[in-house]
C-alpha cells in the first residue's frame, strides 16, 4: 500500500466518515474510496455493498482478486449531563473502545477536577451540537433529568438517527417526556425509539452500575443494529 | 471527539512509524472460515524489527505473521498466509479454536 493511500485512509477515518479500501491481491495496489466520493463503474455495486454491510470481502472481478476492506467511523457517545453516573461511564466507555464528550452548561457540574481526561463541554446542547452534529455512529445518553437540558438534544439525536438514544428518568418522567416531544412535532416512532428508564435491566443501583448497564445497552443497539436498511439505525 | 491518536490503533501506528523512518508492513484478515478469533478486516502492523501492534488472530499465529512481514518489506512482494488448525505433534504454527484463516502482508511503501 502507498503511504498517500495510507494517509488518505487516515484523515478520513479522523474526519469520522465511512471508506472503502480496495486491495488488489495480485499486484498489491489499493485505493481508497470515502463515502459519498466517486466510484469506479465497475467497483461500484461491490463498493456499495461494503458500505451498506459494514462487512470486508473477498471478490474476483475483472479476472483479478480484490479485497474490499470496510472503515466504518469508531463509535462515540455524547453524554449530556456531567453527573455522578457519566464520571463512571467516562472511565469506562474508552475501555469499551468508544470515545466520549460530556455537555453541561451547569458550569458546578461540568468541572475537570470531575471530569478529567474526558473531553467536557460547558455549555448548552443548543450551542454546541450545530457546530458538531450528531450522527449515525454517535450514542446520546441523556442523563440530566432536566427537559431544559436533555430534550433539545434528544431531538437532535432521533432526527440525526444515532445508533442508540436513552434518557434517564422513570416512567413517569418518560411519559411527560413522550408527551413534550409529541407536542413539539415528534412522531411517536421515533419517541419510541427512545431507551427509558435508561440502561440494561441489570437490577443496576449506585451511579457506576448504572453507568454499566447503560453502556451495555449502547454496545447491544451497536452490534444488534439493522444493517440491511439504514446503516446505524437502531431496531 | 478527542482528537489525540490512538495509540492501540494499527493503521494510525502504522502510519506513524512509517513517519519516524521504520520500514512497515500491514497485515489484514483477508478470509475467515469456522471459528476464527478476529474477524475480516483486522490488521496487524509491522516494523522491520518485529516490533507490532494490532493483531490477527488472537494471538496464535502474529509470530509467524510477523516472520513473513520481514521478508514482504525486504522484498516489497505482497503474501498472502493461510493458517489452519496447529498441528500439535508437529509444533506447527495455528489456530487452536479449529478455524481457518487467510493474512495478507503488504509493505507500506512511499
Amino acid at each position: 500500500m502507498q503511504l498517500s493511500t495510507l494517509q488518505t485512509l487516515n484523515s478520513v477515518r479522523a474526519a469520522r466518515q465511512a471508506a472503502v479500501v480496495v486491495s488488489d491481491l495480485s499486484d498489491g495496489g489499493s485505493q481508497v474510496f470515502p463515502e459519498g466520493g466517486p466510484l469506479p463503474p465497475m467497483w461500484e455495486a461491490a463498493i456499495g455493498e461494503a458500505l451498506r454491510s459494514g462487512r470486508p470481502r473477498l471478490a474476483e472481478l475483472g479476472g483479478r482478486s480484490l479485497f474490499f476492506n470496510v472503515h466504518m467511523p469508531p463509535p462515540r457517545i455524547v453524554v449530556i449531563g456531567a453527573v455522578h453516573i457519566s464520571q463512571a461511564l467516562a472511565r469506562l466507555a474508552p475501555v469499551a473502545g468508544f470515545d466520549m464528550a460530556i455537555i453541561d452548561p451547569r458550569t458546578a457540574f461540568a468541572t475537570v477536577e470531575r471530569f478529567g481526561g474526558v473531553e467536557l463541554l460547558a455549555d448548552w446542547p443548543e450551542d454546541i451540537l450545530p457546530a458538531r452534529p450528531l450522527d449515525r455512529y454517535t450514542a446520546l445518553a441523556a442523563l440530566t433529568h432536566d427537559p431544559k437540558i436533555d430534550d433539545y438534544p434528544i431531538r437532535a439525536a432521533l432526527e440525526a438517527g444515532c445508533f442508540y438514544v436513552g434518557a434517564l428518568g422513570s416512567r413517569k418522567t418518560h411519559a411527560k417526556r413522550v408527551e413534550r416531544l409529541s407536542q413539539a412535532g415528534v412522531s411517536a416512532e421515533e419517541t419510541a425509539r427512545i431507551k427509558a428508564p435508561i440502561g440494561l435491566d441489570i437490577g443496576a443501583s449506585s451511579p457506576s452500575e448504572i453507568a454499566v448497564a447503560v453502556l451495555a445497552e449502547i454496545i447491544e443497539a451497536l452490534r444488534r443494529r439493522d444493517l440491511t436498511g439504514q446503516q446505524g439505525e437502531a431496531k | 471527539m478527542l482528537n489525540q491518536p490512538n495509540v492501540l490503533d494499527p493503521l494510525e501506528i502504522v502510519e506513524t512509524w512509517h513517519k519516524e523512518g521504520r520500514a512497515v508492513a500491514l497485515a489484514t484478515v483477508i478470509e475467515t472460515w469456522g471459528s476464527a478469533p478476529r474477524p475480516v478486516g483486522s490488521h496487524l502492523a509491522i516494523d522491520s524489527d518485529g516490533n507490532f501492534q494490532g493483531s490477527v488472530s488472537g494471538g496464535c499465529v502474529e509470530g509467524a505473521v510477523i516472520a513473513e512481514a520481514a521478508d514482504v518489506i525486504a522484498s516489497g512482494v505482497p503474501k498472502v498466509l493461510e493458517f489452519g488448525v496447529a498441528d500439535e505433534t508437529a509444533w506447527r504454527v495455528g489456530l487452536s479454536c479449529g478455524g481457518r484463516i487467510r493474512v495478507y502482508v503488504e509493505r507500506i511503501d512511499g
